[in-house]
Order: C-alpha cells, then sequence, then structure tokens
C-alpha cells in the first residue's frame, strides 16, 4: 500500500464537473485518440484476431507468473543487469535512494514510468535531497506545475495551450511567452539536453520484460527514453511485476497492441530492447544497469484466479479513451495514480477497498471499455466484483477492506428487493398499493438524487401483467 | 444467422420489470407484433426480474434467489423474447455467470441460450416486413449499451426503422455513447450521470427529430425524464409501441 | 531486504499457481503479410515519409554523393561516424578528396566518457541500418563496439544506410529469420522517423529530444 489519500471523490467530482476548460480539454483530446484507434484497427477481423491473441499471451504469462520471473532474473543475472525485489513501494523508494547514494548522485533523470508515479518516487527523493526530473514531455509540464498526470500516456492531456504556455513562462528561466507548439518543443528540449548531459543517473519504465532472453521493451516517441537509459552510467529500470511475457516473440503482436490503443499509431518513433548494460569494447551505453522488480499488492491479487485478470493490463490507457466517466471527470478526480476503467478496478485491489473502493461506483457498466481492451480483460464484471466485496463481509471475499460499505439500510433493501421479485403475488400486490398511493414512486432515497435531475417516472395505471390478461394473451 | 429458430410456433416473453411498470404498452406492442406474424406469445405471469440491479449493485445472492425463480417459469424449449437488450443480455450473457458451480448448470445454458431480444427476433426469425402507414415524421436513435455491446442487435433494430418509408431516422452525433443510466449508478454517481444524460439530449436536440427512439426502457425512462426537466419537447418512445404505431397507424396498442 | 522480499513475494506467487487449474487457452497464429521486393521498399519509404522521415533511394556506388549533398545543404559542420565499419571506412576514402564546404569528420574512437561533449555537439551522425521492417516502416539499428548506441539519438540530425535487400516483411519473421534470441546484443531500436509528440493538446511536433531529422538512405543495387 502506497501513502494512504483520503479520497474525497464526490468533492473531486463536483470540481472536474464544474471546471469547463477541463472538460473542454478532455473531451477534445479523447475524441481525437479515439479516431485515431478506430483508424489503426480498422480491420475488425484482423482486429479481433490481434485481441485474442494478446489476451491469450497475457493469461498464458500470468499462468506462469513464478516461473518466468526467475527466468527473467536468471537471464538478466547472467547478461549483467542487477535485479532487486521490492515488496513495497516503500522499499522500492529505498532501492532507488540507494543506487542513487552510492554513486553520489543527486541529479536523476526519468522516463515516464507510470509505476515510480505508483511508488510517488519524485517526492520521496526529493525528501532526500535529489532532483528527479521528469524528462516526457507531458510529465515535464506537470512538474512544472506541482501536479500528477491526468492520463497513463498523455499526462498532461487536461491542459490546453495557453495553460502549457503559461507553466513554461512561470517554471522555466528565460523562457519567453510563447503558444507555438514548435517553440514550446523546442524550449523543453533545450532545457532538457543539459540534464541529460549532466544526470549520473537514468530511469526508466517497462513495457515488456522478456523472460526467454533478460530484455527489457520500451516504447516511446520522444527520444528521452533512449537518452534517459543510454547516456547516464547508470541506468535503473522499474517495472511491476506482472509485466513479464515468455518470448521475445511474443513482442510483435503485444507491441502492434499496445502501440495501435495507446497512440493510434503502427508503431511508435522508438522501440528500444535493452538486454545488458555496456560490455567490454563497447563504447557507451550504462556501465550498471538496476531493474527493481515491484509487487505493491500485485501478488494478492494474483492469488485470486478470477481478479488475477487485472494483471493482464498493458497500461494502453485506451479503456480512459473511450469511457464516459473519464471523459468528464478526467484523470485527477480519481485520487490515485491509475486513472478510468483500469484504475476503478486497480486502484481498490491495490489500495483497499476503504481506500479506493469509491471508484467502482464510477460506472455505469456501459461496456465500452471491455469492447476495446487490447488484452480482452473484463473490466465490467471486476467492477461488480468490487462492489460485491465492498458489502461483503463473506469468508469467500479477498479484497482488503471486504465488507466497508455494508450496512443495514441496503443490505434490507436488497432483501426486500430479493423477497418482492421471488414472489409474484407479493410484486403485484405492491404495484397496486403504489397505484392507489396516487401513481407515483415515493420520494425517498435513490429517488431523491434521480429528480435532481429529471421527472420522476410515472408508474402506469396498468402493469403489463394485467394489460396481458385483458388482451387475451396467454398466461399460463 | 444458423442461431435463429426458423420460424417457430410459439415463443415466451419476458416483459422485464420495468416495462411490467412503467411502459407496459411497449411490451404489448411487441407481443402484437409477434402475433401479426403468426406466433402464439406465451407469457409466464410469475414473472418479475431478471435479477440485474441486484447483480451490478454488488448483490450476486439476491441476484441469483430472483434469477433462479425467473428460469423455473420458461421450462419448454421455446424462444424466450425480451423488448430490452439490457435484461436479454443479463439473461444470455450474465447468467452462466452467475450460476457457475451451479448443478443445475445445463438447464440455465439451455435457458439462456433461448433469449432472443425482440428487434433480432423479429428480423432474423421472422423476417417481418412493415408497411408504413403513417404521417411524415422526424426520429433520431439512441442505441442503449447492452443491447449494442452484449447483445450486438443494433443495426437490427435500425434496420426496423428504416423499413417504415415515411420515416426520417436521423443519427446522432454520438449515438453509442452511454445516456448516464446505468442502473443504480444515476443515483450513486448523479452528478456525472446528469453530465452524462445532458449531452444526450442535447445530441438529440441537434438532430431536429420530434422523437427519441429507443430499445430499452430504463435508458428511456432516463433520457425522457431528463428532457421533461428541461421542458425539451421532444418524445421518447420504446421501439416496439413506435413500429406499432406506425403499421396500424394507431398512437397505442392498449 | 531484497531477498526477504524476493522469498515472500514468491511464496504468494507459486502458493496461487499450485491452486490454480484453469486451463490456458491456445494460442492462435497470425498470418504474416508478406510484401513483394518492390512493395517493401516502397510500403517503407510511404510510412518513413509519413513520420517525416526524409528518403533518398539510390544505386550503391552512389550513395556516398547523396550524403555529401545533404550535408552540403545543411551546412553541417562536423558528421559523427564510426571508423572500422564499412561505411566509415568508405567516408574516410570519401573525404580525402574532400571539398572545403564538406563537414569535419568526427570518428567515434574513444568511450563516451572522453567523448561527450564532442557528441553533443556534433550536427549529424551517420549509421548503418541492420536491416528493416516492412510492415511498420521501421529501421532496425543494431548498435555494435564499432557503431555506439549514441551515434543515432544524440545528434540533431542522424543518417542512416539501409541495404534495400535487408528489408524485411515484419518484425517477428525477421526475429525468427535471424533467430534473435540466441543472438540479442545490449541494445537494439527500431526507428520510425525523427522524434516527435503529441503531448500539447494532441498538436504533433518534431524534434522533442531524440534527432529532429532522419535521413535514411536505400541502397538498391
Amino acid at each position: 500500500m502506497t501513502n494512504h489519500h483520503p479520497l474525497d471523490f464526490d468533492k473531486n467530482v463536483s470540481r472536474a464537473l464544474n471546471d469547463r476548460q477541463l472538460i473542454k480539454n478532455i473531451k477534445s483530446a479523447m475524441a481525437t485518440l479515439v479516431s485515431k484507434r478506430k483508424a489503426i484497427f480498422s480491420d475488425a477481423a484482423e482486429t479481433e484476431r490481434l485481441r485474442t491473441l494478446g489476451n491469450a499471451l497475457k493469461k498464458t504469462a500470468l499462468s506462469k507468473l513464478p516461473q518466468l520471473l526467475e527466468q527473467l532474473e536468471e537471464k538478466c543475472t547472467q547478461n549483467g543487469i542487477q535485479v532487486h525485489w521490492a515488496e513495497t513501494a516503500a522499499e522500492a523508494n529505498q532501492l532507488v535512494l540507494d543506487i542513487m547514494k552510492s554513486h553520489g548522485a543527486t541529479l536523476l533523470v526519468k522516463g515516464k514510468s507510470m509505476v515510480s508515479e505508483e511508488m510517488e518516487l519524485n517526492a520521496f527523493l526529493q525528501k532526500n535531497g535529489i532532483e528527479a526530473l521528469e524528462t516526457d514531455l507531458g510529465e515535464f509540464i506537470i512538474q512544472l506545475n506541482n501536479e500528477r498526470p491526468a492520463h497513463i500516456i498523455v499526462p498532461a492531456i487536461h491542459k490546453n495551450k495557453d495553460q502549457i504556455s503559461k507553466i513554461f513562462h512561470d517554471h522555466i528561466p528565460d523562457a519567453p511567452y510563447t503558444e507555438d507548439v514548435a517553440e514550446l518543443t523546442a524550449i523543453a528540449r533545450k532545457t532538457l539536453r543539459q540534464k541529460f548531459y549532466q544526470a549520473d543517473v537514468g530511469l526508466s519504465g517497462v513495457n515488456f520484460a522478456v523472460a526467454e532472453t533478460g530484455t527489457l521493451c520500451l516504447v516511446e516517441n520522444e527520444g528521452n527514453g533512449r537518452l534517459c537509459t543510454t547516456v547516464p552510467g547508470v541506468h535503473i529500470a522499474l517495472m511491476g511485476l506482472e509485466k513479464v511475457v515468455e518470448k521475445l516473440v511474443d513482442l510483435p503482436p503485444l507491441l502492434r497492441l499496445l502501440i495501435g490503443s495507446a497512440t493510434g499509431q503502427l508503431v511508435t518513433t522508438y522501440v528500444n530492447m535493452i538486454t545488458s548494460a555496456r560490455k567490454q569494447g563497447e563504447k557507451d551505453g550504462p556501465k550498471e544497469v538496476h531493474l527493481i522488480i515491484l509487487d505493491n499488492g500485485r501478488s494478492k491479487i494474483y492469488a485470486d484466479t478470477r481478479r488475477r485478470e487485472t494483471l493482464q493490463c498493458i497500461r494502453c490507457g485506451t479503456c480512459l479513451n473511450h469511457c464516459p466517466v473519464y471523459n468528464r471527470i478526467g484523470g485527477h478526480a480519481y485520487g490515485y495514480i491509475y486513472p478510468g476503467p483500469i484504475g476503478k478496478i486497480l486502484n481498490p485491489q491495490i489500495e483497499g477497498l476503504r481506500a479506493a473502493g469509491v471508484l467502482a461506483s464510477a460506472s455505469s457498466l456501459c461496456n465500452a471499455c471491455e469492447e476495446v481492451c487490447p488484452v480482452k480483460i473484463q473490466i465490467p464484471d471486476l467492477i461488480r466484483r468490487i462492489r460485491n466485496e465492498s458489502y461483503s463481509k463473506d469468508s469467500t471475499c479477498t479484497i482488503e477492506g471486504h465488507g466497508y460499505k455494508r450496512n443495514l439500510a441496503e443490505v434490507l433493501a436488497w432483501k426486500v428487493w430479493q423477497t418482492i421479485n421471488t414472489h409474484p403475488l407479493i410484486n403485484a400486490a405492491g404495484l397496486k398499493i403504489l397505484n392507489v398511493l396516487g401513481m407515483k414512486i415515493p420520494k425517498i432515497g435513490p429517488l431523491k438524487d434521480w429528480i435532481r435531475y429529471r421527472t420522476t417516472p410515472e408508474l402506469a395505471k396498468k402493469s403489463l401483467h394485467e394489460l396481458i390478461k385483458q388482451h387475451g394473451v396467454d398466461h399460463e | 444467422m444458423s442461431r435463429y429458430p426458423e420460424k417457430p410456433q410459439k415463443v415466451y416473453y419476458y416483459g422485464t420489470c420495468l416495462v411490467d411498470m412503467m411502459y407496459p404498452e411497449a411490451g404489448l406492442a411487441g407481443i402484437k407484433l409477434l402475433q401479426q406474424e403468426g406466433v402464439k406469445v406465451i407469457f409466464p405471469s410469475g414473472q418479475t426480474c431478471c435479477g440485474q440491479p441486484a447483480y451490478n449493485s454488488g448483490f450476486p445472492d439476491e441476484a441469483r434467489a430472483v434469477a433462479g425463480k425467473q428460469i423455473e417459469l420458461f421450462p419448454e424449449d421455446y424462444p424466450i423474447v425480451v423488448p430490452s437488450g439490457s435484461c436479454a443480455g443479463m439473461m444470455r450473457h450474465h447468467y452462466p455467470k452467475l450460476f457457475d458451480g451451479d448443478p443445475d448448470f445445463d438447464r440455465i445454458i439451455n435457458f439462456s441460450q433461448r433469449i432472443f431480444e425482440l428487434s433480432e427476433f423479429l428480423v432474423h426469425a421472422l423476417n417481418i416486413k412493415l408497411q408504413d402507414r403513417g404521417a411524415p415524421i422526424k426520429v433520431t436513435w439512441h442505441s442503449s449499451c447492452h443491447a449494442l455491446r452484449e447483445m450486438g442487435i443494433i443495426e437490427d433494430s435500425k434496420s426496423l426503422i428504416r423499413q417504415l418509408k415515411n420515416v426520417d431516422l436521423i443519427e446522432l452525433q454520438h449515438e453509442t455513447e452511454c445516456c448516464g443510466f446505468g442502473g443504480t449508478f444515476a443515483v450513486k454517481q448523479p452528478a456525472i450521470s446528469a453530465a452524462m444524460v445532458k449531452d444526450k439530449t442535447d445530441d438529440i436536440r441537434q438532430t431536429g427529430a420530434v422523437r427519441l427512439i429507443t430499445g430499452d426502457c430504463g435508458c428511456l425512462m432516463n433520457i425522457s425524464g431528463a428532457m421533461q426537466f428541461d421542458n425539451i419537447r421532444i418524445g421518447g418512445q420504446h421501439l416496439a409501441e413506435f413500429i406499432w404505431e406506425r403499421i396500424n397507424d394507431k398512437p397505442s396498442p392498449a | 531486504m531484497s531477498e526477504a522480499s524476493r522469498h515472500r513475494i514468491f511464496s504468494r506467487l507459486q502458493a496461487a499457481t499450485r491452486q490454480d487449474t484453469t486451463p490456458v487457452s491456445q494460442l492462435p497464429e497470425l498470418p504474416i503479410k508478406t510484401y513483394s521486393p518492390k512493395e517493401k521498399i516502397e510500403r517503407l519509404i510511404t510510412l518513413m515519409e509519413a513520420m517525416r522521415t526524409e528518403v533518398h533511394t539510390t544505386a550503391a556506388e552512389n550513395w556516398l554523393d547523396t550524403v555529401e549533398d545533404v550535408l552540403k545543404v545543411r551546412e553541417a559542420k562536423r558528421l559523427l561516424y564510426a571508423p572500422g565499419t564499412e561505411i566509415g571506412e568508405a567516408l574516410e576514402h570519401q573525404w580525402e578528396n574532400a571539398a572545403a564546404d564538406l563537414p569535419q569528420l568526427i570518428p567515434y574512437k574513444q568511450d563516451i566518457e572522453q567523448l561527450k561533449e564532442m557528441v553533443f555537439n556534433v550536427d549529424a551522425g551517420i549509421t548503418s541500418a541492420a536491416g528493416a521492417i516492412a510492415e511498420t516502416g521501421a529501421l532496425i539499428l543494431w548498435p555494435t563496439e564499432q557503431e555506439p548506441r549514441l551515434m543515432s539519438i544524440v545528434p540533431p540530425l542522424h543518417i542512416a544506410v539501409l541495404k534495400a535487400d535487408t528489408i524485411h516483411n515484419s518484425l517477428l519473421e525477421v526475429m525468427q529469420k535471424e533467430n534473435w534470441p540466441a543472438k540479442m546484443p545490449s541494445n537494439v531500436v527500431l526507428v520510425s522517423g525523427p522524434s516527435k509528440t503529441a503531448d500539447i493538446e494532441m498538436t504533433l511536433a518534431f524534434g522533442v529530444h531524440g534527432p529532429k531529422e532522419l535521413i535514411v538512405l536505400i541502397l538498391e543495387d
């Protein structure tokens, strides 16, 4: 478990829904990402085959997870990559700090890593006198503004040009005010080039780790990833333990799925495959490469064979793009690092239900996410599971904090609902009573929230059951 | 499609609880459309609810108890026609999950495989042909999420509307976006739901249509309720009732 | 600490797989798209040019002239190259009779620690490409002791020399044909164009951190 943030989801939602600029920015960006994905996956039959294969590859890898992790560790070690294991985010942070300290390093250049956000690495390092500088343009922008990423792939998606111009002008010394995208990009390039040059340690995430060869595969468009993992003398790679795949040949379809889903491209500018540190005779590349493998609750998710599906996620972000809820509240409202549909199932399982269970209520179960997930995670079913465990004190529940939401009113309400609906005569009688009360459902409980935005639903004078009889339909 | 039965003599009809309570004319219209095609319709009167509200809210035991009662009422091997994509989806796709490990699993699978949404049944099993006797009208169509993504029958529904030659179907710009109902979602996250339905009603208004047609009464209740609240004078109607009205040139079958 | 954590993590994972009786599904096979030699070149060019790569096809014996042209047009002052390679030796030979307006050849002959300032201040780097992939429009860079990694990522201009007959249909094909699993080097990179981003309002901008320009020379026999 990471540091506990009290999540006031209602407040976050309210703030987001009232932020017109935010909603405008998000909707526009999401529409672009949705249409790009559609274009790159235009052949429905091929896309379906790819997704089926992606699902099978991840499920297979997960079914052999401990074995593959052992193989990965063995191969990496043979190749000179030092493998470390962190059960918690705190341990992982300490491992990074120890490596930095062993080199007397005070500047860390970072490629984009969601795991490092999950660990809250930057804040930890800062407390310990180390500058952790984001080099991915989107991450760089939000770091300047002291914000967290709002999206898994495009961290500054919630900002428009004007807002970014102001951030640059306010926070980068000598940066002229400009709204020209090319000029803004040039400012970032110039500012960060110095840092790549100076830094003693570079950090990256891992998109896929191949057990067969001990290879770390990273995809990117900007080139900062390659610079972070090649210029400094030390490279630290961070990965969640679910990122291991079995064979090198598993990469082509998974890359196609990840890249197509994340950015709507056939391939990113760079696909980087790292298998060792600088070898004898080579002139560049880091002399030391460290791989930190993070658990942080994943092994517990793994232990439940149904919830294990959560770990198939390849962090493409497309579920966010297609989610009508994410489209209206943006990423920050979710409170924890993973927003959108994947966040609704992952955060409660990592942080516990008390801390993050409320996120599972923010879904209309429309299935838009499931329809596009490249590895076919049945997200809506997992949302139902989390909802169930939020209420149930049953011993079959496996998520931490289960039953936290259990309350007499709701339990009773559903028991009453069950009684009514398993006793057709009671059901019919109930309707008759409501009709007598004036054809309206009493304005209590949930109905109060309904009528804030809609007219009260009206009960029909005669139910279908009654019309059936009236019209002589065979009703056994 | 080979999974549809060849024009059966008898079918069961599953009305759904929302239809029963709020939109019985739509339910009756569906029955009349089937009867018109020469099919005998049987409506087991003990039916209540498919269990979806409890299932989606995290109360699967209660859902299972209710679902079990429904299954018992449809013992014969007739198709079961349902005027709702979400209830049909629940019974076809989720009952097998809900009853996973149940000793009576085969009977449950048999039940689930006999479930058909009304539009797909009219189109594929009955090959229905519609004669439009109504005056020209502009309508728009909302694709309910489970009809679209679980049952895959949206094109069937729209093809029925397109058979009506005096009906001008103007498509929404965001037809496949969720209307924000989601059952208890509308009351658990009312502000987000309200934002979603507002976008849907804005989209409906910009089509210039006088009526919103949809195949699911949850969506209908949600969208109509929101339109009425904002004094938007666009009617909402279930597809079955709309079709019946057009081919009979009468407002309602009841 | 890491050892104890490792033990606890593995205990949980291994206990879970012991319980798991879910059968693993058959891995479906995907058909590999194949292109004719001519189609391979055309497809590679189309895809790379769409990503703002500048592509030149030349006869094998003329490639040096193309290199000279592109460098002169940009008034490049310093060109980083790899001595001891086929390209390196050809450049050295060509430059012997060089006109004054060609860039100075900077050999990547020492470790980066000795050469860092220079590498970060050259105008261009020139490398071979070990092959290319037609399906996705990407070069395969296979850095070696002679042709180090930073050559293709630090300079603002990267020139890649590719032999047309090394273009493969797909990444899967080249991995299998050349048996990559048996011989993965420290680093392999696929490159599909100059550096870019869409992080600002989804607007495409080029030359973020990697090369602002990528020039590919496709050598045909």
